[in-house]
């Protein structure tokens, strides 16, 4: 059931548009703006990814084009919890990821499974000048990564926490979702510290 | 407690990407209010706080609102 905020004006007129007989000049105006939105995402996401110029725009273009049909396909499902731009920009930012999950395989330097632990320190900021308090946990975890995760849990550890591979990425390249792929590390994370517990590597009561 | 200790521990509380992806308008659009969304929903706060590619998408999302 449709439910807007009280004096949600903007978000009314958007779906009176929309479901109106001038609904397409509504659309296009709708997608002029998720294209501004993805532009401004893809501007502050892309550097990290290396994407600028052409490829930024044509980016921001396919995001914007895929989240209006998004849009049009789940408008009916619009139950008025947010402002109705707030809802569709969450589209475009969705589609925004999943494109640079794609792009990042295009990068050289895009590699699965390297497994390469001499990354981790720097991953998760360990002083160096303080090695002799880390280097024994850090030993643990490698054991405890051998030792108790499967070989799915294995690879997406590798992949997300050593190589250092964007969720949406290796989504995509397992042929994957994200969630899917946060609930496995989620599941080794948690199986990983109950390990660590075990051996005496890490207090089971410390404080959150 | 370091970086690498507060990535192993997990909380029951966390609803996962796809629960968060579902409510992240509702979130965003209660942190623009100037509500704490954090109280309605603890399940998503905990997993932004976990998740980068979910929190990076809040940001953005928050930029977004910005767009006239």
């Amino acid at each position: 059931m449709l439910e807007l905020a009280p004096g949600d004006q903007e978000s009314a007129q958007w779906l009176r548009e929309l479901r109106g007989p001038g609904r397409e000049a509504a659309y296009e105006r709708l997608h002029r703006l998720l294209l501004r939105v993805a532009r401004g995402e893809l501007r502050r996401r892309g550097p990290r990814a290396g994407i600028d110029g052409p490829e930024l725009d044509d980016l921001a273009h396919q995001a914007a084009a895929d989240a209006l049909v998004a849009v049009r396909r789940k408008l009916p499902g619009f139950r008025g919890e947010s402002r109705f731009t707030t809802w569709a920009y969450k589209f475009v930012v969705f589609e925004v990821s999943t494109k640079l999950g794609r792009h990042f395989w295009r990068a050289p330097r895009a590699r699965l499974d390297a497994e390469d632990w001499s990354r981790l320190p720097d991953r998760f900021g360990l002083d160096p000048a303080r090695e002799r308090e880390w280097r024994e946990l850090v030993a643990a975890l490698r054991d405890a990564v051998d030792e108790v995760l499967s070989e799915r849990q294995r690879r997406v550890f590798v992949a997300i926490v050593l190589d250092e591979v964007p969720a949406d990425a290796l989504a995509e390249r397992l042929g994957s979702s994200r969630n899917a792929i946060y609930k496995t590390l989620y599941d080794a994370r948690a199986k990983l510290r109950a390990q660590l517990v075990a051996t005496g590597h890490l207090d089971a009561d410390e404080p959150a | 407690m370091n970086q690498l200790e507060r990535f192993l521990r997990t909380d029951p509380r966390d609803p996962g990407c796809g629960e968060t992806m579902r409510l992240l308008h509702v979130y965003a659009d209660a942190l623009l209010a100037g509500e704490r969304p954090e109280l309605r929903h603890p399940g998503l706060a905990v997993h932004l706080l976990a998740c980068s590619p979910c929190a990076d998408e809040l940001e953005g999302l928050l930029a977004a609102a910005l767009v006239r």
